[in-house]
């Protein structure tokens, strides 16, 4: 009998703090379209699978008058979980709680089940919904912030670390998710900025709405901070679940495999890629061509489009696509596109998920911009991660493939695995127009007629180098494929790469041009 | 956006038809920084400003002090001349990139 009162006792006190900031505050983050940390990890997590580690703990602060004050949970959820059967670490910060802002045992709940997340090798979810730092608890609240950024930095390459933004997320506390590998936002829910609206009106006397510095539009189609848009929470939460499908839950376990499946029958290789390479068509149709059930989920789709990234399956296994997008800006690498592919390639890499590349280029994007904004360092950043990756490797050449372009897109040369080539493909220095203007300038300028000499010229240098054979003379080709026979080749090329091991030089780390 | 068969990009002498970016078409064209120019590199209060139309300054002169970031700002004359024009006041809150004087060089 004694025990049972405990019981009571025990259900009384959890009832109190499962009520968070209590049913005002629970009414004004609705009114908001928001819904509450609870209802955010049951959405998200497997039906009746979470285990709440730490609902008991309170802040010990007391300046301000805080030490009156007790904030349930200390305005976080963290616990583990299952999706999709497979284990997850998730923390959900409770707006509704002081705003959700951050003090030392707020910080601590959420590291505590980053360091469970690291030691049990499974993926962390992070819902960040948050006013900030709680200035009553001062210095204590930074250094919360910078546990939790070194926790993420060396969870970074071993657990898949995904930050969901579904709410304010302001200052320092922006820098959580940036360090993770995707960030999940929401249209008019997330914001994400340094400094805020308020700030920049003082200062600058500029008024800008939240929205418009830093909602998630801008995160998505700007500022590249975002990788996945979702239009309200419902679909952020299956747009997670459906990536936690593609990748492994730790860098030692590799991606689930499932049944092998046949692309639908509605995409035709042979028949998306124009002839003329200046024309455009849209590459994620040749992807959708060769894989799985044409099941492409697209990573950053609204970010750099002339680069197009994500995950799909071949023969039931995870690889990484990486295309250039004829549709566009012609599909030229930039400061950009160079940055999404680089970091994309990095987390393959670090998750052992095969990398495909499918190449059509025209090359690198002139113009003032471009050299001022550091398209060198940013360019070699796609050189550094293509080469230093040592998972498989496997690249096909659809059309154009020029200059400095054909060498960083997963060229041999950076040691792709297999390279397959079109018949359509086109392997040389420039295009035929620019490569003739040069070769052939003194014949053209002293012709009597320029333009038709030029003509000439052109299509000479057409017929002799845009092929995809020379290249093959040399071996920087293994095979020039019909494009019927990508789907057989990259499946061939994906069972044969399995047990790929390369050993690389014993170091601490390189050095790439971040 | 423009349709994917509006837009056009030259890349080495070739003409290729695609959809341009948003960053793209609103690129804005470079031209020579002008010395006689003096332009804010950050944004802040204009706390005070130290010389007059007409004067003649020389090249490392403070010409204004600019409040930023809570940091008073020296802004120095990268030339000797004469001041043309100065088009901000004290107390003005002025964006980067915002003229602040003008120097017909000597």
């Amino acid at each position: 009998m004694a025990l049972n009162r405990k019981i009571e006792e025990l259900r009384e006190k959890k009832k109190q703090i499962l009520l968070g900031g209590g049913e005002k505050a629970i009414e004004k983050q609705k009114a908001m379209g928001k819904r509450t940390a609870r209802e955010r990890i049951s959405a998200l997590v497997d039906k009746d699978s979470f285990m709440e580690f730490d609902l008991f703990i309170e802040h010990d602060a007391r300046d301000f008058d805080m030490d009156k004050k007790s904030l349930a949970g200390d305005g976080v959820i963290v616990g583990s979980g299952t999706i999709n059967g497979s284990p997850v670490a998730v923390y959900a910060q409770d707006f509704t709680v002081a705003g959700g802002s951050l003090g030392m045992m707020h910080s601590r709940k959420i590291t505590k089940i980053m360091d469970y997340a690291l030691k049990m090798r499974m993926p962390l979810i992070g819902i960040n919904d948050s006013g900030g730092a709680r200035i009553q608890e001062g210095v204590n609240s930074l250094a919360g912030y910078g546990e939790i950024f070194f926790r993420n930095t060396i969870s970074s390459g071993v657990i898949p670390q995904i930050s969901v933004i579904l709410g304010p997320c302001a200052g320092g506390a922006v820098y959580s998710p940036a360090l993770t590998d995707f960030v999940f936002v929401v249209d008019n829910i997330s914001k994400m900025f340094i400094t805020g609206p308020e700030v920049i009106k003082t200062v600058l006397g500029e008024e800008i709405s939240m929205e418009d510095l830093g909602g998630a539009r801008v995160h998505s189609e700007l500022t590249g901070n975002a990788h996945f848009f979702a239009s309200d929470e419902e679909e952020c939460f299956a747009q997670i679940k459906k990536l936690l499908t593609f990748i492994p839950r730790n860098n030692r376990n590799g991606a689930i495999a499932v049944e092998a499946r046949e692309p639908d029958g509605k995409f035709d290789p042979e028949k998306i890629v124009p002839d003329d390479p200046t024309l455009p068509y849209d590459v994620r149709d040749v992807i959708r061509a060769v894989v799985d059930k044409s099941d492409f989920f697209e990573i950053m789709e609204m970010y750099a489009r002339n680069m197009v990234i994500g995950f799909a399956r071949l023969g039931g296994v995870t690889a990484g696509f990486v295309a250039n997008q004829p549709q566009e800006m012609a599909g030229v690498l930039d400061v950009d596109s160079s940055d999404k592919a680089a970091r994309f390639i990095r987390f393959c890499d670090a998750f052992n998920i095969p990398i495909v590349t499918f190449m059509d280029l025209p090359g690198y994007l002139p113009g003032v911009d471009q050299e001022h904004a550091g398209v060198i360092r940013h360019g070699a950043k796609v050189l550094y991660s293509y080469c230093e990756a040592t998972v498989p490797k496997i690249t096909v050449i659809l059309r154009k493939a020029y200059g400095g372009g054909y060498i960083a897109m997963g060229s041999r040369h950076l040691r792709a695995d297999f390279v397959f080539a079109w018949p359509s493909a086109e392997i040389a220095v420039m295009g035929p127009e620019g490569a003739a203007n040069i070769i052939f300038r003194k014949e053209i300028m002293s012709s009597d007629d320029p333009e038709e000499t030029r003509g000439k010229k052109v299509e000479e240098y057409r017929k002799k180098f845009a092929n995809p054979y020379v290249a093959a003379s040399r071996g920087y080709i293994d095979a020039v494929i019909e494009p019927g026979e990508t789907r057989a080749c990259l499946l061939h090329a994906i069972k044969a790469t399995a047990g790929k091991t390369v050993k690389m030089i014993d170091k601490k780390h390189g050095n790439p041009p971040f | 956006m423009e349709d994917k068969d509006t837009g056009r990009l030259n890349i080495d002498s070739t003409i290729y038809t695609t959809r341009l970016s948003r960053k793209f078409l609103g690129r804005k064209p470079w031209s020579p920084a002008d010395p006689g120019s003096v332009v804010s590199y950050i944004p802040g209060t204009v706390l005070d400003i130290l010389v007059k139309e007409g004067q003649a300054v020389k090249k490392g002169e403070d010409l204004i002090i600019l409040e930023a970031m809570k940091m008073q700002n020296f802004i120095k004359s990268v030339i000797a001349g004469k001041i043309k024009k100065i088009t901000v006041e004290k107390g003005d809150r002025i964006g980067k990139g915002t003229l602040l004087l003008e120097i017909d060089p000597d």
